[in-house]
């Protein structure tokens, strides 16, 4: 990257910086007009200056040539204006200063806006530019960064450079343009004081560089101490343990100390360096007065320049300290933004890039990879020059199955990866079917291999998208725009050529149907399906759907299925003599296995002010409890509950792993009930105030009589509630419709998972094996309605979280050999990626794949060798050399590296 | 059946008679209370046991299987199984399995530690009734050597 910002500003916007100095340079009239107008309109249109009496007039809008009473010694009128009366002219003057007004503050607003965007692209620039660059890194290159850093980098450290960037040239031009006016006026005047001011500002010009440039060296310091010091911090955060266990603390403060008092004495020195400079320059600036004065001054006396001409040159150079001042602050934000952009753009110079060319994405998949794969005195070091693999030679045929045997530390991981071209040997080549692998563009490594390692990574999306990520090479039907959608995305392409970023369409399809074997959307689900069941990956997502929901009107479909799978579900719970294990939902009866919320609400809330906590103090509830006299009820259920909690759980400390998970009150709150249950033993409930009564009343929502079993609910209260929750449905229809998605026996729930709207109702508490009974009747009935497919399809949207944390290690090795599989790769490049499965489950998983894929190349390397025997070919390596290769059969042989590692299992 | 009835129920147990009717409430509110079917077990032989079962009502056979299973005790209302497999970690001894349908509180292992932590007198009563049980453990192995010895 180019190392000096001004080059790199100037070399991508020259046109716009050079527009910009124009519309300034046409500004300028304009503004010295405008600061000259109001003394105008005080002297003549107010004052009447120059006025003799009425009937008098005076020229408005008369152009005399600027400087020109100064240059040819008389004014030179270039238009004598309109001659008026005091009364016009006053009224014109101040309408002539509102239209400077608003054209100075057009362009002001114009200037102004093109300088943002001027900046805003070229940070746009810089930003893709460093983005594109972190995704041509290599990997080995990739591995070492600090990824908390590069993101601050791009993010935060380069912003200020946009600010800068729309100032960069056109400050200087400006506020040089400014002094060198004013210097070009005293020189009129007087040629010797304008050499003495000359000399005084170049003075400047040369001195306070020079005395800045320690500064600088000090800032840059500053810069890499603090880094280093944030870096030790981080340090000791990892690695608190060991501070603790070796009582290191006092050394690590020692540290610390050190390295602060390094960083204050550099600040220090900045700041006595940056105060001592500030001093100089106001010298000198106060300097050139002295001299005028004194030098001037005795000049007038001897009459070698007249007194008039001496005040107008200590007028002008009033105006020169400005400019110059700006200046100089200009110069020392340059020197700061050059100094982070070199700190930035230096993180982003690995020692080895990829050429551009390889990511191009013109490229295609160019003809199938046949023949034999030759790998020749493949070699790789690290930066530390160790071996990590050692002139490596082998022949195998590209649709071979290959196993590489070797302990960690072997180098057959490397190995892999130089075969998936992730990492560029040092030494020897690839070939496959004649053509040198490090020739190959991405666009026929990323497609014609499929690669998966130790660590898959999983994206922050759906399990679909992971899986099909493999796919999206680059972009193959741009969507259809029209009108305005056209018309933005027009807009979008030009303004991203203009950043010279990628006018790739991030809105076209880009998953690549055919490579997976696919006509389209529809018939990828069922290469999906095929993958996952292959990568046993199958039930995961499927119970990932039951968990669920679906959009009932994207798919009513869909909907109606789940409904005829609900009436379905009692007769084949019944064939198991299981019906009493799932109480359903009817309207007309309390659910003795719900919360009394749910039985109350007898819907799905989806807004939070009907949530389960928030109903006490929800105003149409309460409304309706009082109504139906349920209020009382619930007083007494809470006085029953506090009265038993205080009971049973008093003797417990606080903080106590029961409060959690057993208690309907918190620790901490626990002690104030019983206050209020020996004052209402004492005085009765009829002393209660009202916040104690709702914390009594709040206590029984969440009450469920089959699990909690204080014999609250009897049958006055059951029918209580059903008539309540008639009543609530009835008014939440007319005043909040869309609060509470109701249990409907023939309606789907769409706020409900899949397998609730299934059950319909709540498995009963306290029945052995409940669970997996109804589970498998569930499945069963999906599966006879021809469900399955849809449940995996709602489970293929599950979100697997940031770095797929909501899954286990297992299901995410999994889906990135999944994703590997799905694009078809004519070779599949194992990196020992099942290790974190279970023995068995690896071989299970191995021999359906190089089932699955018994035409196609597969290498897989493996730590353990019992697999070893299902390959076309086995290689062992050890200390990144090829000790053996050759068919299981040739290897397993007494005396043989293999059976050496064979029998060390 | 609510907590009150199962609080009286334990109160017959040896091993809980002299408890405070607080803290067998509390056992009795923590713990799941499980409805078995007849034929189905509470649990199996070799699983890793995590739970032991208070049987209120309904009767169940021990069963335990070397090369063909054995029913080697039936247990009834108010006995204790699976105890063994939380307080030393061993897998299950036996099968148990429901005769009738029946009924049993069931305590977690966690919750079991947890009382006798929190409750060291019911520490003390489990001691006692385990010392009862090796007493005539040992009771009936100086009989059966006496009658080896015949």
């Amino acid at each position: 990257m180019e190392p000096n910002i001004f080059k790199y500003i100037w070399h991508h916007s020259k046109r716009e910086q050079i527009s910009i100095l124009l519309m300034v340079l046409l500004s300028m009239p304009f503004y010295f007009i405008a600061l000259d107008v109001p003394k105008r309109i005080i002297n003549r249109g107010i004052m009447g200056d120059g006025f003799l009496g009425p009937g008098s007039v005076q020229p408005f809008l008369a152009i005399e040539l600027p400087f020109g009473e100064m240059l040819t010694g008389q004014p030179v009128a270039l238009f004598d204006g309109f001659m008026m009366e005091q009364q016009t002219l006053l009224l014109a003057l101040s309408f002539a200063f509102l239209v400077l007004v608003f054209v100075n503050g057009g362009f002001k607003f114009v200037i102004n806006t093109n300088k943002g965007r001027l900046g805003e692209r070229m940070l746009r620039r810089l930003r893709y530019e460093l983005s594109d660059r972190i995704l041509r890194f290599p990997i080995m290159q990739v591995r070492k960064l600090k990824q908390a850093e590069m993101a601050t980098m791009i993010k935060d450290e380069v912003e200020p450079l946009g600010g800068f960037i729309g100032d960069a040239f056109i400050a200087p031009a400006f506020l040089g343009g400014q002094a060198l006016t004013a210097m070009a006026f005293i020189m009129v005047q007087s040629i010797w004081l304008g050499l003495v001011a000359a000399g005084v500002v170049l003075g400047q010009a040369f001195l306070i560089p020079k005395l800045r440039k320690p500064i600088l060296r000090l800032n840059r310091q500053r810069v890499l101490e603090a880094r280093a010091f944030a870096g030790r911090i981080g340090e000791v955060i990892e690695g608190a343990v060991e501070v603790h266990a070796h009582d290191t603390s006092n050394f690590e403060r020692a540290d610390m100390s050190s390295r602060l008092g390094r960083i204050f004495d550099i600040r220090y020195e900045v700041f006595r360096r940056k105060f001592f400079v500030k001093f100089l320059n106001n010298f000198l600036a106060q300097l050139t007065p002295f001299a005028f004065y004194a030098g001037g001054g005795l000049l007038a006396l001897y009459g070698y320049l007249d007194i008039g001409a001496l005040v107008a040159v200590i007028a002008a150079y009033k105006d020169l300290p400005g400019p110059i001042k700006e200046l100089i602050d200009w110069d020392q934000q340059r020197l700061d933004i050059q100094i982070k952009y070199e700190q930035v753009v230096d993180q982003f110079q690995p020692s080895e890039i990829l050429d551009p060319s390889v990511q191009d994405p013109a490229h295609d998949a160019g003809p199938a990879l046949t023949g034999e794969i030759v790998v020749s005195a493949l070699g790789l070091l690290d930066d530390t020059e160790n071996i990590l693999v050692d002139s490596v030679s082998f022949t195998v045929k590209v649709d071979d199955h290959v196993a590489i045997i070797g302990p960690g530390g072997s180098g057959k991981e490397y190995l892999g990866m130089m075969l998936a071209r992730l990492v560029t040997p040092t030494t020897g080549s690839v070939k496959i079917g004649g053509r040198d692998l490090a020739e190959l563009p991405q666009a026929v490594t990323g497609r014609r291999l499929s690669y998966v390692g130790q660590d898959a990574y999983l994206f922050p999306l759906s399990v679909r998208e992971n899986l099909i990520y493999g796919l999206k090479h680059r972009p193959l039907d741009a969507p259809a725009r029209e009108g305005a959608a056209a018309a933005r995305h027009a807009a979008w392409v030009a303004e991203s050529l203009r950043a010279a970023n990628s006018t790739l369409d991030s809105e076209a399809e880009w998953v690549d149907y055919g490579a997976a074997g696919a006509r389209g959307p529809e018939d990828l689900h069922g290469k999906i399906t095929e993958v996952l069941s292959l990568v046993e990956l199958e039930e995961d997502v499927y119970r990932f759907g039951l968990k669920g929901t679906i959009d009932p009107d994207a798919r009513p479909e869909a909907c109606e299925a789940v409904l005829s799978a609900r009436a379905a579900l009692p007769a084949r719970l019944a064939a198991d003599d299981a019906e009493n294990l799932v109480i359903r939902f009817d309207p007309e009866h309390y659910n003795g296995n719900a919360t009394l919320a749910e039985n109350l609400l007898f819907g799905t809330p989806t807004k939070p002010e009907y949530g389960a906590g928030a109903l006490a103090e929800n105003p149409l509830v309460t409304e309706v409890l009082t109504e139906t006299g349920l209020i009382e009820r619930m007083l007494d259920m809470g006085l029953n509950i506090a009265r038993t909690m205080v009971e049973i759980f008093a003797d417990l400390p606080p903080g106590h792993p029961f409060f959690d998970q057993f208690s309907f009150i918190d620790a901490d709150d626990l002690p104030s009930f019983g206050t209020l249950v020996t004052k209402i033993d004492k005085h009765g409930k009829e002393t209660l105030d009202a916040d104690e009564a709702l914390a009594l009343r709040r206590l029984p929502f969440d009450y469920v009589e089959a699990r909690h079993r204080l014999g609250l609910i009897d049958q006055d209260v059951e029918a209580k509630v059903v008539e309540a929750r008639k009543l609530i449905g009835e008014r939440l229809a007319e005043r909040d419709p869309d609060a509470v998605a109701f249990y409907r026996p023939d309606t789907y729930n769409a706020a409900a998972s899949l397998q609730d709207n299934i059950l319909f109702g709540r498995l009963a508490y306290g029945r052995a094996q409940a669970e997996e009974i109804v589970g498998r009747a569930v499945t069963e009935v999906l599966d006879r309605l021809g469900l399955r497919v849809t449940v995996i399809e709602v489970g293929l949207d599950y979100e697997v979280g940031v770095g797929g944390k909501r899954l286990s290690p297992a299901q995410r090795q999994k889906i990135g050999l999944g994703r590997a599989l799905l694009k078809r790769p004519e070779i599949l490049i194992v990196n020992d990626a099942l290790a974190v499965l279970d023995g068995a489950s690896q071989t299970r998983l191995l021999q359906r794949v190089l089932e699955y894929r018994a035409d196609q190349g597969v290498i897989w390397t493996l730590q353990r060798p019992d697999s070893a025997d299902r390959f076309d070919r086995v290689l062992v390596m050890h200390e990144g050399r090829i000790v053996e290769q050759g068919s299981f059969a040739d290897l397993n042989k007494p005396g043989s590296a293999l059976s050496g590692i064979m029998a060390a299992e | 059946m609510s907590i009150e009835q199962e609080v009286e129920i334990l109160r017959k147990i040896p091993l809980f008679a002299n408890i405070e009717s607080a803290k067998l409430k509390l056992m009795c509110f923590a713990s799941e209370r499980i409805t078995f079917k007849e034929g189905q077990s509470l649990c199996e032989q070799g699983d890793i046991g995590d739970a032991a079962y208070i049987i209120i009502e309904g009767t169940a056979d021990v069963i335990v299987t070397r090369d063909t299973p054995l029913v080697v005790a039936q247990v009834g209302k108010n006995d204790i199984v699976g105890e063994i497999a939380i307080l030393v970690d061993i897998p299950r001894t036996a099968t148990v399995t429901a005769t009738s349908e029946l009924t049993a509180l069931k305590i977690t292992k966690d919750l079991f530690f947890q009382m006798v932590t929190d409750f060291p007198e019911m520490g003390v009563e489990i001691m006692r009734v385990l010392a009862q049980r090796l007493e005539a453990t040992t009771a009936d192995l100086m009989k059966a050597r006496a009658g080896a010895g015949n």
